[in-house]
């Protein structure tokens, strides 16, 4: 059986005259149900890898494949689609459209995708949002939210489109501890009840410790992976 | 896709309403662009057809005169029709006697169907009252038939064209001459004429057509009179014609010409300066608009490029979740659009205003024409046309920014923005 997520001979170099490498030949697989810490110093390629995971950026060697499916050479449009129906990402600034209410924040990638009419992607996205809490919050604008709601919401948005791989960049950054281990203990949940990819970079190691395998990365490579 | 179509709208008027001064003003530059380019239209296009109908309706629609174009094929020419022979020197022959035959032209052509002739005898004569003189082109006319090629009788504002027939040397005067000499009807005037002849005419109308070469410089009398008054007797040196449809004017000169030899003018040539104007007219017009409608498209661009830049994060995050490029391009395209088409309606009501502007302003001018105030031409074109040029500029002004979005690439700002 293929794996959930799995890159091969990764290497992402970073064009010009002093050329600039930031992934140096990284093998890595991740299974469903795995949640994941990418650990490392600033600058050793974790955040690298993870838009390279996450199909937001090309590499410049190997490929990355998606439950067994290689994304190598597939055009721009053909990567959206995956990273629409496949992929869901939070960053560590919550990136919430200020337009656009908790709710509607959240139906943007179901409404994008298609799939559902617009009463169910609400429907959706009101159960979403109840189950990490924010359920009295859902008219609300991203402003008016406190930093941690803000990124549980940028979580429910990730989760819009049921992705099968979560992928996260130091979601806790901004964080206190308290909500720093309430967002941590949402990414458990997800991989543990729900069988998703769970992929989190942090340079928190008590966070860290939360997850059941940490990735180190320096310099581009793998340092350590512990079992 | 057309899921993705609506959030794209959304997107795309959130947008428009968080900077909503911003695009008051843009929507306002259109506006007025369209505004001012229905307003000129209906301006210059009201003026052309007003003053084109007033040429058909005053003058005749080909006139015939008693002169060539061309010489006449020389007696070598004829002899040796093969033979490379070129006479040179030739001048077209003055045929001071007027138009032969002209009994016969008339009434071959009334014959024709779908015109109307009528003989005139045009020459120049001077108008003395008093002390003043006026010099004038008189037009020997016959009222019966003059009646079916000129409106003259509906220009008339005072006296009749039947007056002519019932006063012994009657003469109806243009308005400007009557002004210049101080004659109204009823004074007795005295006619001189370069053949030495004078008579005692009596002014027995004054007619105005808004035209002012006419108006100043022509006054009607009998045919006869003016035979005697220039001393060519049974001589006619124009027959004017009217069509039935106006626009046939110059393909019937060119008939007539062919047939007969004399000289054919239609409308359009007798006023090739006036329509010569016209044409630059329209390029001054399209010139300023343009340059209305380029500086609302900056604007537009500016705005655009605005939000592109301060929406990066958004465009970031949009792309990252799974937006194609074409759904980014479709949300800076729809704010232009947006602005071009919301302009353009709001242009439609400027502009409207723009014209009963104009149409109430009163003022007197003397040019090709009288005129006391703007004569509008308004059309249902002039609203489309003005509506389609604004949103083609304004989509072309969201088009630039709208690429430079979508091409944008999300890693660069998620790294970043920290």
């Amino acid at each position: 059986m293929s794996r959930a997520l799995e890159a091969r001979g990764l290497r992402r170099v970073l064009p010009g005259e002093v050329p600039v490498t930031l992934i140096d030949g990284i093998d890595v697989g991740f299974d469903a149900g795995e949640f994941v810490a990418v650990t490392g110093p600033s600058g050793s390629g974790k955040s690298s890898l993870l838009y390279l995971l996450g199909l937001l950026d090309q590499p410049s060697e190997g490929d990355v494949s998606i439950a067994g499916r290689s994304t190598c050479g597939l055009d721009s449009a053909t990567l959206a689609g995956i990273r629409l129906e496949r992929l869901g990402f939070v960053f560590q600034f919550h990136f919430l459209l200020p337009e656009f209410t908790v709710l509607e924040n959240v139906a943007i990638p179901m409404r994008r995708k298609g799939e559902w009419n617009s009463a169910a992607c609400e429907a959706r996205a009101r159960a979403l949002l109840e189950d990490i809490g924010l359920g009295d919050q859902l008219a609300k604008y991203p402003e008016q939210l406190s930093g941690g709601q803000r990124q549980r919401v940028a979580i429910a948005r990730a989760l819009a489109n049921d992705p099968s791989i979560v992928l996260a960049d130091e979601p806790t950054g901004n964080l206190d501890s308290r909500n720093a281990a309430l967002v941590f203990d949402i990414f458990g949940k997800l991989a543990r009840e729900r069988g998703k990819t769970v992929i989190v970079v942090t340079h928190d190691p008590a966070l860290a410790a939360k997850t059941d395998r940490v990735l180190r990365i320096v310099d581009g490579r793998v340092a350590v992976a512990e079992a | 896709m057309i899921a993705g179509l609506s959030l794209a709208f959304d997107i795309a008027f959130a947008h428009l309403r968080r900077r909503k001064r911003q695009t008051a003003v843009s929507i306002l530059g259109v506006a007025l662009g369209v505004g001012f380019f229905i307003g000129m239209s209906a301006l210059m296009q009201g003026f052309q057809t007003f003053f084109v109908s007033k040429i058909i309706d005053v003058a005749p629609h080909v006139t015939v005169k008693d002169e060539f174009r061309k010489a006449r094929r020389q007696g070598a020419e004829i002899a040796f029709p093969t033979g490379a022979v070129e006479v040179s020197g030739v001048k077209p022959l003055d045929e001071i006697r007027g138009i032969r035959g002209a009994k016969s032209m008339m009434s071959d052509l009334s014959g024709a169907g779908g015109i109307e002739a009528a003989p005139t005898l045009r020459g120049q004569i001077i108008l003395r009252f008093g002390t003043k003189d006026v010099a004038a082109s008189a037009l020997g006319i016959e009222p019966a038939r003059e009646r079916r090629v000129t409106n003259l009788e509906s220009d008339l504002v005072a006296g009749r064209l039947d007056d002519l027939v019932t006063t012994a040397n009657g003469i109806i005067l243009g308005s400007g001459i009557a002004e210049k000499l101080g004659a109204k009807p009823g004074d007795g005037l005295i006619a001189l004429s370069p053949a030495g002849v004078t008579l005692r005419v009596k002014v027995v109308g004054v007619f105005r057509t808004g035209i002012v070469s006419l108006d100043n410089f022509e006054c009607y009398l009998l045919l006869r009179r003016v035979q005697a008054l220039l001393g060519r007797p049974n001589v006619v040196n124009q027959v004017r014609l009217k069509l039935d449809d106006a626009t046939k004017a110059a393909e019937v000169a060119g008939l007539i010409e062919g047939r007969y030899g004399y000289r054919s003018e239609g409308w359009e040539e007798l006023n090739r300066n006036v329509l010569g104007v016209f044409v630059i007219q329209h390029g001054i017009m399209y010139s300023t608009i343009g340059a209305i409608l380029i500086v609302a498209a900056f604007g537009i661009f500016n705005i655009i490029s605005t939000v592109v830049h301060e929406k990066a994060r958004d465009i970031a995050i949009l792309r990252a979740i799974g937006f194609e490029e074409g759904d980014i391009r479709a949300v800076f395209l729809i704010e232009g659009a947006t602005i071009g088409l919301v302009g353009s309606l709001l242009g439609w009501g400027v502009g409207y205003g723009i014209c009963r502007a104009l149409a109430a302003v009163r003022f007197e001018v003397e040019s090709f024409v009288r005129l006391q105030s703007f004569v509008l031409h308004e059309t249902p074109t002039q609203y489309v046309v003005g509506a389609a040029l604004a949103l083609v500029a304004a989509t072309f002004a969201a088009f630039l920014p709208a690429r430079k979005a979508a091409r944008s690439r999300p890693v660069d700002v998620l790294r970043g923005a920290a």
